[in-house]
């Protein structure tokens, strides 16, 4: 039941990175898959920031009458993850709308056909 | 308690958001639904003592995301059909994408038998690199916030990068998508470098 | 009057979000925030301006071209902090030699940083939105 109870986070987890996943490559419209891997990005930061975390710690803020503070590192780690994702979402959304306006859908397998039909 | 009861609470909603998303058809639905998602994960993050990420989840997720999501489907709008229809839900042959991801599922579940519980203080990454951050961060640089003096000071050659992968994006979309839309907008297999920009 | 109850709303919060910006800006030292927040929360505010008054409307208040010089302007001040404290004798970014004591001379460059970060990070932000919101007009 410990064991349960110590688990259970990290399991969840890894439910929702699979779910993302399962977006990715089993969706033909495109920002569907865009919206599948941003789930995929912020269910391995969950798990980073799960194995931070200690019990009755506090944030890392330097502070008064606090004895235990949760681990800085994966903060860092995760708070330059965030930004970098943001920036490649605005890159493939650009990247969709230059393909809407060239092949005049989003599905992929409607983009197959028009590239293999001239 | 309450810690243990309001973690299962937001894990639970989050799957349920997740599973939603992956099988709903309307487009702007699912950004909402996105946007919820980034939200609640936030307010995961801060039961997780972690203020700083979930201040740039929050911002970053649930507002720039979610707005140029929405911006991005206001410019690829179907006229003909209903608009903001996924028009061709793959749901025959599911078999072959839920055999990997159940494979690479197992394997990560697999890989987490073998780490410290949830909360450990004795954990191997709570006592070595850390200890030293908490103890000298005050001393060494004069700045209360741990993770602040970490990405400016001690890590400050990552951030350069990170600031760098920005502005390229930034030039990149702007590269894209900056100058205003072509007449024609369909047009198979035409030369991008020819639309005026 | 189709839009009076946001445009009210919206001049109220506004002042107050470029304002909360510039506190995680400048707060971040001694509670949670930093550049990159700051940045978000400010591009998040001339967004809004977008959003309700229009794109021409934000356009007057910050042109294109003053956006890509103050996006540069941020990765340059972040690099010349650099620079600045190798002419001075330390090493690349290395903040103990800027200023009169070692403490000193950290707090300082860590100011420096997050500017640099926040300006690049909040003029990329806006950069991004316009170009989305300005291919839909012919």
């Amino acid at each position: 039941m410990d064991y349960f109870f110590g688990h259970y986070n990290y399991w969840v987890v890894i439910f929702l990175m699979m779910v993302g996943l399962y977006t990715v490559i089993s969706r033909g419209n495109l920002i569907k898959k865009i919206i599948g891997l941003n789930i995929f990005q912020v269910s391995v930061f969950l798990l980073y920031i799960n194995m931070g975390t200690l019990e009755g710690g506090a944030a890392p803020i330097i502070a008064e009458g606090v004895a235990l503070y949760s681990n800085p590192l994966p903060h860092v780690l995760i708070l330059t993850a965030i930004v970098v994702g943001v920036a490649t979402t605005a890159l493939a959304l650009a990247l969709v709308v230059r393909i809407k306006e060239a092949y005049g859908t989003i599905e992929e397998d409607e983009i197959h056909r028009q590239d293999h039909s001239l | 308690m309450i810690d243990i009861v309001v973690d299962i609470t937001l894990l639970a909603f989050l799957a349920i958001t997740a599973v939603a998303i992956v099988r709903m058809t309307n487009l702007f639905a699912i950004v909402m639904l996105f946007g919820i998602f980034s939200l609640l994960s936030a307010g995961l993050f801060v039961v997780m003592d972690a203020p700083d990420v979930a201040f740039t989840e929050a911002a970053v997720g649930a507002g720039i995301a979610t707005v140029l999501m929405l911006a991005t489907l206001a410019l690829i709008k179907n006229h003909q059909v209903s608009p903001y229809k996924e028009v061709t839900p793959r749901a025959h042959r599911p078999w072959l994408p839920l055999a990997v991801v159940g494979i690479t599922g197992a394997a990560l579940i697999y890989g987490t038998w073998d780490i410290p519980g949830f909360g450990d203080p004795n954990a191997p990454a709570q006592i070595h690199v850390a200890r030293y951050y908490i103890e000298n961060a005050v001393p060494e640089t004069g700045v209360p916030n741990i993770v602040t003096a970490i990405l400016a000071s001690y890590r400050g050659f990552d951030t350069l990068g990170e600031v760098a992968v920005v502005y390229t994006a930034g030039v990149a979309v702007l590269l894209l998508i900056g100058g205003r839309r072509p007449k024609s907008t369909v047009k198979p297999k035409a030369e991008k470098g020819q639309d005026d920009a | 009057m189709p839009n009076l109850i946001l445009h009210v709303v919206s001049k109220f919060l506004i002042p107050l979000i470029i304002i909360f910006a510039l506190y995680v800006q400048f707060h971040g030292d001694f509670g949670p925030g930093g550049g990159f927040q700051a940045g978000v929360i400010f591009s998040a505010a001339i967004i809004l301006y977008a959003m309700v008054f229009g794109l021409d409307a934000a356009e007057k208040i910050i042109p294109s071209y003053l956006l890509r010089i103050l996006a540069s302007l941020g990765v340059v001040l972040y690099a010349g902090v650099g620079v600045a404290s190798l002419l001075l004798g330390g090493n690349y970014l290395d903040y103990s030699v800027l200023g009169s004591t070692r403490v000193a001379g950290q707090h300082l460059g860590i100011l420096l940083v997050e500017l640099g970060v926040g300006i690049t990070v909040s003029a990329v932000m806006l950069i991004i939105y316009f170009a989305f919101a300005g291919r839909g007009r012919e």
